[in-house]
Parts: structure tokens; C-alpha cells; sequence
């Protein structure tokens, strides 16, 4: 039991501030389910009356669902590929001493500090100059390049967290490189490979800027939306869009938070 | 297997301990196992942005005529981009309105950060989770949820209309540059409190308890021991809203309005509508210059602040 000292006894100013900003984080997102049973396409108050008409139209909706499924594929194939070059790198910036390693990692974080719009424009670019037609396996290119430096800043620490010596201590009993890494270094990193794919996969599912430069025909699920956007009689089918994702994605993230921080909680809490 | 045992055995002998030597350089030299290990996020890299960022400065130095760009080497880009007001204008105004976004939601975000690291006691793990849970939603979607609260006949003027406290809607809440400020800092929150939480977290609470003994009050405590301690995580939120924010063009497009265009808005133009690549390629360069720039002072004006604290 920690004993409640002077200096972190109960505030309640702060406590009502931290109600109020939590009310300006969420308010403003719950508008859309709020206004996505309103039957009206004009989002005013007072609401005109309920209706689930425009989730009717949103399932009748043939873009909507193959941009969605785009989405998908898209994010998957980025997230597997990213995580594994980010598993990659991690191992070999943790596990190997090497020369010129600090500039090496630079520039693998180097996407966290460059806007989308210049990465996504310089890519188009690049294709564009080689005749790659654009298409969904740009937009992957582009969102590898995001996710990378993500998917290695969330594994390092997992490399960092366990002793180098389960590793030799597999390889004196006869385990090859290979086995070794597999059933002793990847359980242990497992957590890490978990966390990273699924933030990979949110990344870009939910990336716009580069997709919107990247994508040819075939529209990713915000390139859909944010063609929506743009006509006020499409608004309702959005806004009943946008409610479904926010509750799909705040149960996934909600669960997958709750197990991640859970199972390390038992390690870090106690130094809190 | 049958081929190798055709062959000689003095050639099979040279083979092996060839390759038995090469095997046992290898693993001995522990850099190039690394760098063999690195290779392939490397490559990725090099193709998906070195290779395309060297194409694009070459680009910015080419002239668009026509459908055709001309690959002759110009200055005509960056003289353009120079001279006319409005690129330096619209520059300025990404740099100013992002950098208001970054204090204001650091600002913000502070408090609410330090409330969660010093006064939350139970329940720790829910409120890291409630705080970032919005961030995993469409960026797009909380852009346009704030459309929806500004707008002409939006929430706040339809609610203030409905409740009789105004006749006419208010125009200056949507299609300013108030708007994307109030709206980034909504979106990028979690950047600003992430961070932050983390370098209070981290702070001795011994330090704390030895500065009051010492007579500190907590005013004298805050500016002197957790404000200094907290100082890395405040930096890093300020860059990681700082910089992507310059470059967005979402934002700006849907609750900007006209008098809230950023430079990023001009760039996508180039490669759209105005078709002029290597002018967007040389407007990209001055941003990402631009943005270097400031972060290079900005991070030397901390390390002096954070010395002198020191």
C-alpha cells in the first residue's frame, strides 16, 4: 500500500479539469453517433427525429463495402510486413553491437518526423518517374514506410526487457539461430509482435493523407469518406459510417489496451 | 549429394574450409550479422524514402511544361516560390497556426497529464485508456465531428438558436484558422498527453517529499523539481504535434475556409489540379526545410533552458 503523502493529496480543481477535458475528448466524437439516427440530412438541433433508415442504406452501400475491404487487405499485408521488418530491426539494434548504428536507427525513425504529405508526394513521384501505376500495393508501400519506425519503437523495448542469456543459454543446449529465435526469443516477444501489428493495422486503416496521393481507382475506406464528405445528402450514411467504426474500434483497442497493459502491469505497477 | 562426392577431395577439403571460414567470419563479426539482419528493413526503406526523396530534390531543380516535365536543370522553382508573397504567406500561416495547435494542446493537456500521474491512485490503467481511446478513431471522422459542432447550422449554433441566445448563426466558428487550431488540438491529443504522462510518471516522488522538508511550497515544488523533470516529455509532445501538423491538409480543407489554406493545401494543388510536380516538389523541399529549421532552434533553445535550469 502506498501512503497518500501531502504532496499527491486528493485536488479537486484539478479533478473537475480532468472531467472537462475528458468531456472535450469525447463530446465532440459522440456528435456522430447522435446525429446518425437523426432523420434529417441536415445535422442541426433540434433533432428531427429518430431513424435507423440511414444504416439501411449503409449496408445496401457497394463502394462503401469494397472500399472497406481494400481497407482491410491493405492494412494487413502492411501490418504483417511491417511488423516483421520493425521485428527485424529491433533484434539487430538490441542484440548487436555495430558500427554507425545511432545513424542507422535515425534514419529508420526518420518517418515519425516527416510529414505524411511530403513522404506520400515523394513516393508518388518515384512511381510515377518508374511507370508503376498507382493501385493499392502503392498505398501499401507508402503505409510500410509510416509503420516501420512504429512497429520497431514498439518491439525494442521487449528486446530490451529480457536477458540476452536465454538466448545463448538456448544455443549452448544445441539450438540453431533459427530455433532459438523461434522458441525462445519470439514467446518472449510475442506481447511486442501482438501490439505491433494491431497499431500497424489501425495506422493504416486509418491513414488518408498518403493514400488519398497513392491510390488509383480502387478508393481505401477513408478516400471513400472523404469523397462523402463533400455532398451534404451523403452525410447521413457517413456520420452512420463513422458511428460504427468508433464503436468497433474503441471495443477492439478497449480489450486488446485492457490484456496489453494488464499482463505488463504486473511488472511495472510495482515500481510506481 | 551425389555430385559432391564425384568431386575431389582436395577441391572438397579448399570448399569446406572456405566456406567454413567465411561461416565462422561471419559470426564472429558481429556488426556485419546485424547489419545482414537489417538489411531487409534497409532496403525497404532506401526504395519507399531515400530513393524517392532524391528524385524529388532532383524534381524541385526540373520544369513542368505542358503535360511534359522537362528535365533541363532551373532555378525557376525556388525563384517562383521566393518571390511570390503567397507562398511565403501560406508558409508563415502553416507554421504559425501548427505551432498555436502545439502550445495550446500541450497547454491543455498538462494538467490533465499531471492529474493522472499524481492523483490517480486507483484505476490508473482505465484513465491512460480513456484518455487515449479517441486517438484510435478515424482522424478523419474527429476532424469532421468538429464540422459538425462549428458549422453554419452546426451543434452550437443550432443549440444556441434553439435555446433563443442568438438569431443568427455565428459565421466566425467555422472556416478559420481558430477552427483548425481548436480542432488539431483535439485531434493530436493523445501525442501531447502520452509523452508527458510518461516523464511525470517517472519523476522520484522522494525528490518532491525532500523539497518540501526543505521548505519549498508547492508552487516552489512544481516550477523548481516536477516542471525541470518533466521538461523531455513536454519537448517530445511538442514535436510530434509540431511537425505533422505543418503538413496536413485534411484539417485545413474541411474547417479551414479560405482564410485558413496552408501551404500543405498548396502542395496537394500542384500534383492535382495545377499539374506542376516539380513546383510541388520544391515547395515540399522549402517545407520540410522550414520545418528542420525550427526544430533545429527549438531543440538548441531547450538544451540551453534546460542547462541554465540545471
Amino acid at each position: 500500500m502506498r501512503n497518500i503523502s501531502y504532496i499527491d493529496k486528493p485536488n479537486r480543481t484539478l479533478m473537475v479539469y480532468a472531467l472537462v477535458y475528458l468531456a472535450f475528448l469525447y463530446i465532440p466524437v459522440l456528435f456522430l453517433p447522435l446525429f446518425s439516427f437523426n432523420d434529417s440530412i441536415y445535422i442541426s438541433f433540434p433533432l428531427a427525429g429518430l431513424t435507423t433508415k440511414w444504416y439501411g442504406q449503409l449496408f445496401a452501400n457497394e463502394p462503401m463495402f469494397a472500399s472497406l475491404w481494400n481497407s482491410v487487405k491493405v492494412g494487413i499485408v502492411t501490418s504483417i510486413f511491417s511488423t516483421l521488418l520493425g521485428l527485424f530491426a529491433a533484434k539487430a539494434v538490441t542484440r548487436y553491437r555495430m558500427p554507425g548504428k545511432a545513424p542507422v536507427v535515425f534514419v529508420i525513425m526518420l518517418p515519425l518526423v516527416i510529414p505524411y504529405i511530403i513522404m506520400g508526394v515523394a513516393l508518388l513521384i518515384l512511381v510515377n518517374r518508374m511507370g508503376i501505376p498507382l493501385s493499392l500495393f502503392t498505398v501499401t508501400m507508402g503505409h510500410i514506410l509510416v509503420c516501420v519506425p512504429f512497429a520497431m519503437a514498439t518491439m525494442i523495448p521487449r528486446f530490451e526487457g529480457f536477458d540476452k542469456s536465454m538466448e545463448e543459454a538456448a544455443a549452448d543446449l544445441g539450438e540453431n539461430a533459427w530455433w532459438t529465435f523461434w522458441r525462445v526469443t519470439l514467446p518472449i516477444v510475442f506481447p511486442g509482435v501482438l501490439a505491433s501489428l494491431l497499431l500497424c493495422f489501425t495506422i493504416s486503416f486509418d491513414e488518408f493523407i498518403m493514400a488519398f496521393f497513392l491510390a488509383g481507382t480502387e478508393p481505401t475506406l477513408p478516400i471513400f469518406i472523404y469523397s462523402q464528405l463533400r455532398f451534404p445528402q451523403k452525410l447521413p450514411g457517413v456520420l452512420a459510417l463513422g458511428a460504427l467504426i468508433l464503436v468497433v474500434s474503441f471495443i477492439v483497442v478497449f480489450i486488446s489496451q485492457w490484456l496489453r497493459r494488464r499482463g505488463s502491469d504486473d511488472f511495472t505497477s510495482s515500481e510506481v | 549429394m551425389s555430385d559432391v562426392t564425384v568431386t575431389s577431395d582436395a577441391a572438397l577439403e579448399t570448399r569446406k574450409s572456405w566456406s567454413r571460414r567465411l561461416r565462422a567470419r561471419f559470426l564472429r563479426s558481429e556488426g556485419l550479422r546485424g547489419y545482414v539482419l537489417l538489411s531487409p528493413t534497409l532496403i525497404v526503406m532506401g526504395i519507399t524514402m531515400c530513393i524517392p526523396f532524391g528524385i524529388m530534390v532532383a524534381m524541385s531543380f526540373w520544369s513542368q511544361s505542358g503535360f511534359e516535365v522537362d528535365t533541363a536543370f532551373t532555378l525557376k522553382n525556388y525563384q517562383e516560390a521566393i518571390d511570390r508573397p503567397l507562398y511565403e504567406a501560406l508558409l508563415i500561416r502553416s507554421v504559425m497556426i501548427s505551432g498555436t495547435c502545439t502550445l495550446a494542446t500541450v497547454l491543455i493537456s498538462y494538467p490533465m497529464a499531471y492529474y493522472v500521474a499524481f492523483h490517480v491512485h486507483k484505476r490508473k490503467l482505465l484513465w491512460i485508456i480513456l484518455m487515449t481511446l479517441p486517438f484510435w478513431t478515424s482522424y478523419l471522422l474527429r476532424v469532421f465531428s468538429w464540422k459538425i459542432i462549428l458549422g453554419y447550422n452546426g451543434v452550437i449554433n443550432s443549440g444556441l438558436k434553439s435555446l433563443g441566445l442568438i438569431d443568427e448563426p455565428l459565421t466566425f466558428l467555422l472556416y478559420s484558422p481558430t477552427a483548425i487550431v481548436i480542432t488539431l488540438a483535439h485531434a493530436w491529443a493523445a501525442f501531447a498527453i502520452l509523452p508527458i504522462y510518461v516523464s511525470l510518471e517517472k519523476i522520484d516522488r522522494s525528490l518532491l517529499e525532500a523539497a518540501a522538508d526543505l521548505g519549498e511550497g508547492p508552487v516552489g515544488r512544481f516550477l523548481r523539481v516536477t516542471l525541470p523533470l518533466s521538461l523531455p516529455g513536454v519537448i517530445a509532445a511538442m514535436l510530434m504535434i509540431f511537425i505533422p501538423t505543418v503538413g496536413d491538409y485534411v484539417t485545413p480543407a474541411l474547417v479551414g475556409g479560405p482564410d485558413g489554406l496552408m501551404l500543405a493545401n498548396i502542395i496537394e494543388v500542384q500534383f492535382g489540379r495545377v499539374n506542376d510536380w516539380p513546383m510541388g516538389a520544391a515547395l515540399s523541399i522549402m517545407m520540410m526545410i522550414a520545418i528542420g529549421l525550427i526544430t533545429v532552434i527549438y531543440v538548441w533553445m531547450t538544451r540551453m533552458i534546460t542547462r541554465r535550469i540545471a
